[in-house]
């Protein structure tokens, strides 16, 4: 049972990981544009390189 | 603009007003973020062909189109006008309307969402985290090793229950306050009892804890919460879309110079300048100019009117010729607009409030929940001999199972399914009662101008001219705005006809256009003018010297016409016409669609006293329209819907709006609402089952945590999965 020690501060810690991460997203936006997002994949546009990076005026 | 007090009003200038102080303040900015409704964005090939073809566009910085919202944001230097935008897009073949960003500020319902959702995942969190522990505690975990399992979900349910269960307890205080009794109070009271029971059992080292039962139950019902929410977001976000879609301004003259105003900034005794094309902003007469005068979003006519000096104008009409000075008669609440506005509040005043399925259900089902726990308390009290401990134990699980999670979920899985489907056929639903009112309807009564038809006219005779004649025409319609002109031109084009060489080509507002070709003049307007008897339908008349000729005109159906009549007509539902227009042009459209019952020459009061006639009658009226004349019958209606081409009243008075051009989703929509009601009975009886079956055992005082956990979590899946079936 002493591993219980560990394991559950472990899952505890990964579990707010995850927490982290779902508050992270939904700080970016992510959820805004379902839609548009599942059907972004299918655009080839930026395949070969990443979108460049417009400098800030 | 605020959301909380945002309302859809029949007065599109009220909602103008603010709205057009924000986009002058907006104008100041260097870079203007524009927003535009494009209701055909449905694809990746969309996506890509409208973002990358605006990037190319000069001036703009960048453009996203948000396929959920069907919304395109394009940010670009201030020199970028929107027509321009709409232009581009109308060359790659999507319909766009230009959005106000300052009606539009989503902040408020934004935050709300996110706010939801970030409870809502918090919930998710604690309780996936608190039922690892539970399985355990379930498995035969005890003594101290329970002890503790107890104690860590403690400390993790009571912040998210401090945190999560924010919404309701704020709900159910507000309730109470105002000595309501609705489902957030027994929520709220089974939330806090079962968390404190839980918490004093742990320190009893007791065998049941309830902490993943409370945050599930705070999960579930949130997930119903949010779903709901988006539905009404989906609507409001409606709803300001269509404020924002116009900003009406008018052009004042003072001394010869002009300025753009606001229209309520108007007083009487203003001169207005009506560009052609423009609509005419307030009632008023012609002080100055000739030209026509469209007037069908108004009454229904198709024909326009001749204008000249002397000539009154409502507030609505288009403006197609010539350029027109108006003196305001009569502005704000004075004007035509606003009297119709009068007529809709009161026909909207008249419709009896409609109570939902849901909230029937929640006022039938929030006052057994704490009178069966607390009956379940004295009972064991009694039975138990005033064991506290056991007593209160058991209500806390009665409470727990009874509590509403499907039922919170129930109408709003449902009510999401089917708003979504009806949204991606391109149906925008504007209030949330609109789909079981619309499932209610037995009869459809259809305005004809704008509505079955497109409202722009077809030329029919194209063969009974000569070559000659044809290209004469063409190259005189080429120089007119008028949409006759307009329309002759582009299907002579079509047909593959080149314009003739016509010199000295100008246009007489009000009469037509006249040139010169191969040294003899050339008219093509009015038959007064050409010299002609005028015939009995739509035509423009071409005189070629001595020679006359006439292109006669229909008004084009609207693409799915005649499919939404049959449909309608296969799903036995009576159909009715009923248009402000002339006899002839009504019986055409209505033997051509096979409608039976029609009425012509129908003023606004007659069309809504023609619903109110079939209402009392027992009959549930969905009335579709989209004209100025339709407003009050659209709010008379037992449910309505317009075509988002209608003038913003009758938008604003409708509940759903039809976002593309094809009118033929209507039959759909009223099937899917038929279905989505028949769904949401089907979860209100699946929910009571199981609350049928557990309530005994709960009383019984057979109830663990593992059995509040599963009722909770298998019956909130089954109504979701149920709604999910929704074709």
């Amino acid at each position: 049972m002493e591993v219980l020690t560990i394991l559950i501060p472990v899952s505890l810690f990964l579990g707010f990981v995850g927490l982290a991460a779902f508050l992270w997203t939904l700080r970016k936006g992510m959820y805004d544009d379902p839609d548009g997002d599942s059907q972004r994949i299918l655009n080839p546009q930026y395949d070969d390189a990443p979108k460049p990076v417009k400098p800030k005026e | 603009m605020n959301t909380a007090t945002f309302r859809p009003s029949a007065c599109p200038a009220c909602d103008a007003a603010p709205a057009a102080e924000a986009l002058a303040g907006g104008a100041a900015l260097p870079d203007a973020r524009l927003l535009l409704s494009v209701p055909e964005a449905h694809c990746a090939a969309c996506i890509a062909t409208i973002e990358r073809d605006l990037a190319r566009m000069e001036g703009v910085n960048s453009a996203r189109l948000n396929l959920t919202l069907k919304r395109l944001s394009v940010d670009a230097a201030a020199s970028v006008g929107i027509q321009d935008v709409i232009a581009r897009l109308d060359r790659l073949g999507y319909d766009a309307h230009e959005l106000d960003p300052g009606t539009l500020s989503m902040t408020e319902t934004d935050k709300q969402g996110r706010e939801l959702l970030m409870r809502l995942g918090v919930a998710g969190f604690a309780m996936m985290n608190i039922m690892l522990l539970s399985v355990a505690v379930w498995s035969g975990a005890e003594g101290p090793t329970r002890d503790m399992f107890h104690l860590i979900s403690a400390l993790i349910a009571i912040p998210t229950v401090a945190f999560s269960g924010q919404p309701f307890f704020r709900a159910a205080f507000k309730g109470v306050r105002a000595g309501r009794m609705d489902m957030d109070a027994p929520i709220s009271f089974a939330i806090i009892l079962t968390l404190i029971i839980s918490i004093y059992e742990t320190l009893q080292s007791g065998e049941h804890a309830y902490f993943e039962a409370v945050v599930m139950l705070i999960f579930f019902l949130l997930a119903g919460r949010y779903l709901d929410f988006r539905a009404r977001a989906v609507a409001r976000s409606a709803a300001q879309e269509l404020a924002a879609l116009e900003v009406p301004r008018a052009i004042r003259l003072v001394n010869g110079a002009e300025s753009t105003v606001p229209v309520v900034g108007l007083a009487v005794g203003d001169l207005v300048l009506v560009r052609p094309g423009g609509r005419v902003p307030v009632d008023g007469v012609v002080t100055a100019g000739k030209s026509e005068i469209d007037r069908s979003l108004l009454t229904g006519e198709t024909l326009p009117v001749y204008a000249a000096e002397g000539s009154a104008l409502s507030a609505g009409e288009v403006n197609l010729t010539g350029p027109l000075t108006v003196r305001v008669t009569a502005a704000g609440k004075d004007s035509s607009l606003h009297r119709m506005a009068d007529l809709v509040a009161n026909a909207e005043s008249a419709r009896t409030k409609y109570t939902t399925l849901a909230e029937r259900a929640a006022r039938a089902y929030a006052p057994t929940i704490p009178l069966l726990s607390i009956g379940a308390f004295i009972v064991w009290m009694y039975i138990s001999g005033g064991d506290l401990r056991l007593a209160v134990n058991i209500a806390a699980a009665t409470l727990i199972i009874t509590c509403p999670c499907a039922l919170g979920l129930a109408v709003p899985a449902v009510v999401t399914a089917a708003s979504g489907k009806l949204f991606r056929k391109g149906l925008l639903i504007k209030d949330g009662t609109a789909l079981e009112r619309l499932a209610e309807v037995d009869t459809v009564v259809f305005d004809k101008t704008g509505t079955l038809t497109m409202g722009t006219p077809a030329p029919t005779n194209l063969d009974a001219h000569t070559d000659t004649q044809s290209r004469v025409a063409l190259a005189l319609a080429d120089a007119s705005a008028h949409p006759l002109a307009q329309a002759l031109a582009r299907a002579l084009r079509d047909r593959g006809i080149r314009p003739a060489r016509v010199d000295e080509v100008r246009e007489i507002p009000g009469y037509g256009v006249e040139g010169n070709w191969k040294g003899q003049r050339v008219r093509l307007g009015r038959a007064s003018w050409i010299g002609v008897a005028p015939r009995d339908m739509t035509a423009a008349y071409l005189g070629i010297g001595a020679q006359s000729d006439a292109f006669t005109f229909t008004d084009m159906l609207r693409p799915g016409a005649e499919d939404v009549v049959k449909g309608l007509q296969a799903q036995g539902k009576a159909v009715l016409l009923v248009s402000g227009d002339a006899p002839a042009a009504v019986r055409d459209l209505a033997q051509r669609l096979g409608i039976q019952d029609w009425h012509a020459e129908a003023l606004p009061q007659d069309k809504a006293s023609r619903i109110s006639a079939l209402q009392d009658a027992g009959h549930k009226v969905l009335m579709v329209g989209d004209g100025l004349n339709d407003t009050v019958a659209l709010s008379a209606a037992h449910v309505s819907i317009s075509p988002a081409s209608a003038l913003d009243a009758a938008r604003a008075a409708s509940d759903m709006v039809l976002l593309g051009r094809d009118i033929a989703p209507i039959s759909d929509a009223i099937r899917i609402a038929g279905q989505s009601t028949r769904r949401i009975r089907e979860n209100f009886v699946q929910s009571g089952l199981y609350n049928i079956i557990f309530v005994p055992i709960a009383l019984l005082g057979f109830a663990t945590p593992l059995w509040a956990a599963a009722v909770m979590s298998i019956s909130s899946i089954t109504v979701t999965l149920n709604a999910l079936r929704l074709k």
